[in-house]
């Protein structure tokens, strides 16, 4: 019997089914975009004057969102969090951003972007929302580029392209590590020239505490000002959602402290649908978790893996002592290691996809075979790297029978000039010198593939609340490829969100200014007072941070790399208890009236422990295993990932009902028209 | 190890603050900064306190939002590293370490180690970008080829991460690195010619406005910057503001 049989859970919603409209055009798929922009309504701009449009968040795809709709007429009112939008966690993105371009004359083409982009979600993303990516990725490349942000160029000039995630093209454009900070300052100097224009407000230290839906409509938002306290109501004619990615409910995570779900999760709570909330991207090269009190996780490129191998000890008293400190990782001989990718995959070995890598590191540290004290980290190491440069470079060098010592150091120094920014990184996060002593890395939460349920023009089951960038859950699938959430991001923003929000505010050409002290907002602003006091007031005796890490723990081991029936249903009732608890004996310190994060960090950590349970349930009915969703039970003999297309493929839409738990499935069954399904393999 | 913890505490911007001494003990050399600031605000929470309040976000030294003034130092010691990402084992049983925020008139404090940092938006809004709508409609980005070394070292200025080390560290308070390294990015490349006369004199008025201080040369602002700004970035702004100050916009 079946998991979802014992708790039947229902397999088809029977309310708002009519809702589930994914408004895909139609035509040939290369056409649909182009035909889309053709038909879809316009605002005239003397009309877009009157319409107010509200946009959370500033990161890549909230600031450009924010910039081009100011730019095109609209009043745009954004908030962030931080102290300032140039903060938002975009900023800390590192390898690049994908584009179409072709510059290297490797046979990319739009199509073949959006090959690879559908394959590797694992065949659970909608085609036409892809393609669309596809296609206007080489816009943003001529956008960035305008604006003045310094991508990396060759000698001659022109700009240089980086190869990604096992794609077999070069179409990675990238500003040395720090690709997300120059295309973010790029969509912030577009927002700040907009906000000098008096086009954008903008509300820096603000939190949105809930979205106001007033005849079926989302007209505004209500938001705190987290320096004075106060709670305010802000009406507009639309509100658009790029508030991020919700890795945070593993608590440790490569998210920054900030990154939250409430946005979503207030939206979901009046009506919008949160689709594929399991999808998670656990990325395999991050630095291990040292201690109790570590806060967040720090990732190491991918492209790590390009020279490195990864091993842990073949034999567990091995791995003991290494544990203890009494044996070190260089003193252990070639035939006692267990290079285990290799072994399991010989056809793509240390390069195997991102969930596969992640999958293998945590079976080899579940069996006891782990080098660190926690015992979870693995051996990324260099030491043949740097023989095998090193010996080349010998040659090159014309040097006769050179030491091993000689061929070590030449060695280090290619290695140094490749990849010396990440190897200091480390050092100095580690202590440890990555030059003598294999590194060690494990596997980290880094990105959320689902968020809320978005149709072709990015707007959520609720009328006038969009979706853009990681919040929605559009164009990844079950897993993204690296450097696609930046092109996402951006896409969402400057290229169709402007487009696609105008055939619905214009119906709003006359509706004038949204008064914000109707019924409705007096409620909602009512609701939040009343959630802020209930936090402030309560008389516990733990802080929020204990909570956070004990939600944390219970969705690393239950809703983490690998996940089965039994270990899901337990972690949705363990997660129930648990917020029951965090009720009655959390401990926000301070007052409502002024400066509190504490209390900023409860209400938010209130709806990761709501999430969690979503999450979990979602992970439990999708009983398939697929992208980053690895369930035990469907595997094949070797214990690699099973898809069961026949019953899954469909994207799942949870509307909310209560408890998290109760939320009802509604499905979009996902239609492959121009691509053919394969299982993926890479032994 | 165990610390003596001096934290300056500010209830707002006009209340007066004072240093608060706290024990800590218990500290790990491979915790962050940070992550030793948690440890002090969950036992203060525990035992019924205020919490300190502290800017922090990413963790990872980019986003630039933490700030702390330690031991005299923005960021504490250690050479390009922000707070976030500077480790306890700089430390040693038994220290003394003082917490303060940034100190300038243009960066008020908001609440105990949290400054407010507007005034290097409102810089960045006076003129820190190229006016170019963003239709996608724009030339194909490889129609204009950029030398290398100019697009290194725009992206060298790029990497400024707004954190304000540089205002903090300097004797005037002045934010001329970080106002020269937006000038600096959009001076080195093709895009920023049409406005770049226009811009230069227009972050630097607002600059002035806010209450920064004058550079006088000391070059503390580059050392003390996780990032590494370069000081020629000032020359060439000062340069630039000079040749629009003569020749008008």
């Amino acid at each position: 019997m079946t998991d979802s049989k014992i708790l039947n859970i229902p397999q088809q919603g029977d309310l708002g089914v009519d809702l589930l409209q994914s408004r895909v055009p139609d035509g040939p798929l290369a056409d649909k975009w182009t035909n889309h922009k053709n038909n879809i309504r316009l605002v005239n701009p003397a009309n877009k004057r009157l319409i107010d449009v509200i946009v959370v968040g500033t990161g890549l795809a909230g600031s450009s969102a924010a910039a081009s709709l100011a730019e095109m007429g609209y009043n745009v009112h954004a908030f962030c969090f931080q102290d300032s939008p140039r903060r938002a966690h975009s900023i800390a993105a590192q390898g690049g951003i994908n584009a179409a371009k072709n510059y290297q004359n490797d046979g990319d083409s739009v199509y073949r972007l959006f090959y690879d982009t559908v394959k590797g979600g694992d065949y659970r993303s909608r085609e036409a929302n892809v393609h669309r990516l596809a296609e206007v990725s080489r816009s943003i490349i001529d956008q960035c580029v305008a604006q003045g942000v310094p991508f990396a160029r060759e000698y001659g000039g022109l700009l240089d392209n980086r190869s990604f995630g096992g794609v077999q093209v070069s179409r990675t454009f990238y500003a040395k590590g720090q690709t997300g900070q120059q295309l973010l300052l790029g969509a912030y100097s577009a927002l700040s020239r907009q906000i000098s224009k008096g086009k954008v407000k903008m509300y820096n230290r603000h939190e949105m505490m809930e979205i106001v839906v007033v005849d079926g409509k989302a007209r505004g938002i209500i938001a705190k000002n987290l320096v004075t306290g106060e709670v305010e109501r802000h009406s507009a004619h639309a509100v658009v959602l790029a508030s991020g990615g919700y890795g945070n409910v593993f608590f440790l995570s490569t998210n920054a402290m900030g990154s939250n779900v409430s946005a979503a999760w207030k939206a979901h709570k009046k009506g919008a649908y949160m689709a594929n909330p399991c999808f998670t991207q656990i990325h395999p090269t991050c630095i291990p978790v040292s201690g109790h009190y570590q806060s967040k996780l720090t990732l190491m490129s991918e492209s790590l893996r390009n020279d490195g191998r990864i091993w842990v000890p073949a034999k567990s008293e091995d791995a003991e002592a290494v544990r203890k400190g009494t044996l070190k990782p260089v003193d252990i001989a070639e035939e006692d290691r267990d290079y285990y990718l290799e072994r399991r995959y010989p056809a793509f070995g240390n390069l195997v996809p991102r969930d596969v890598a992640s999958r293998a590191a945590k079976e080899r540290c579940d069996e006891g075979y782990g080098v660190n004290e926690t015992g979870e980290a693995v051996y990324l190491d260099y030491a043949s790297a740097f023989e095998r440069y090193g010996k080349t470079e010998a040659n090159v060098l014309g040097l006769e029978n050179p030491s091993d010592e000689k061929i070590r150091e030449l060695g280090k120094a290619v290695v140094k000039a490749k990849y010396g920014n990440l190897f200091d990184m480390y050092r100095q996060i580690t202590d440890d010198n990555p030059y003598e002593t294999p590194m060690k890395i494990y596997p980290a939460v880094h990105y959320t593939m689902g968020g809320l349920w978005v149709d072709y023009n990015l707007m959520t089951t609720v009328p006038g609340l969009y979706a853009a960038g990681e919040a929605n859950f559009s164009d990844h699938g079950a897993n993204r490829l690296g450097a696609s959430a930046l092109m996402q991001g951006l896409a969402d923003g400057y290229f169709v969100l402007p487009y696609t929000i105008g055939d619905y505010l214009a119906d709003d050409i006359r509706t004038g200014p949204i008064p914000n002290d109707s019924p409705e907002f007096m409620k909602a602003e009512a609701e939040v007072k009343d959630v802020l006091e209930r936090l402030i007031n309560n008389k516990g005796s733990l802080p929020v941070d204990d909570f956070h890490r004990r939600l944390g723990r219970i969705m690393w081991e239950n809703c983490g790399m690998a996940r089965n029936g039994q270990d899901l249903s337990k972690a949705i009732e363990e997660i129930s208890a648990l917020r029951k608890e965090f009720y009655e004996n959390v401990r926000v310190p301070g007052t409502l009236d002024g400066y509190n994060p504490e209390l900023d960090k409860a209400a938010r950590v209130a709806d990761l422990l709501e999430l969690g349970e979503l999450m979990c349930k979602d992970a439990l009915v999708r009983e398939e295993s697929c992208g980053g969703h690895f369930r035990e039970e469907h595997q094949t003999e070797e214990g690699e990932a099973l898809r069961r297309d026949e019953e899954f493929t469909f994207v799942s839409a949870w509307e909310y009902k209560g408890e998290p738990k109760d939320a009802v499935l509604h499905r979009e069954e996902l239609e492959y028209e121009n691509i053919e399904l394969k299982q993926r393999s890479y032994k | 190890m165990d610390l003596t913890l001096k934290v300056w505490r500010q209830d707002g911007p006009t209340e007066k603050g004072r240093l608060d001494t706290h024990q800590l003990s218990g500290v790990t050399g491979d915790m962050s900064f940070l992550e030793m600031m948690d440890v002090l605000n969950d036992n203060i929470i525990r035992e019924g306190g205020d919490p300190v309040v502290f800017d922090h976000d990413c963790r990872e030294g980019i986003c630039g939002m933490c700030s702390m003034f330690i031991n005299g130092q923005a960021h504490g010691p250690g050479r390009g590293v922000t707070t976030c990402q500077l480790h306890m084992r700089s430390f040693k049983d038994g220290d003394t370490i003082t917490i303060e925020p940034w100190r300038a008139t243009a960066f008020p404090v908001v609440k105990d180690l949290t400054v407010d940092r507007g005034a290097f938006d409102r810089v960045i809004q006076a003129g820190g970008y190229v006016s170019v709508n963003t239709s996608g409609e724009t030339l194909d980005a490889n129609t204009i080829p950029i030398a290398k070394a100019d697009a290194d070292e725009a992206f060298n200025a790029a990497t400024c991460i707004g954190c304000g080390a540089c205002v903090a560290t300097c004797k005037n308070a002045s934010a001329m690195l970080f106002v020269s390294a937006k000038v600096s990015q959009f001076a080195l490349l093709p895009q920023g010619q049409p406005e770049r006369k226009r811009r230069v004199t227009r972050m630097v008025d607002q600059m002035d406005k806010e209450g920064f201080g004058n550079c006088t040369n000391t070059g503390a602002c580059s050392v003390e910057c996780p990032k590494g700004i370069d000081l020629t970035n000032i020359a060439r702004m000062n340069r630039d503001y000079l040749n629009a100050s003569i020749k008008g916009e």
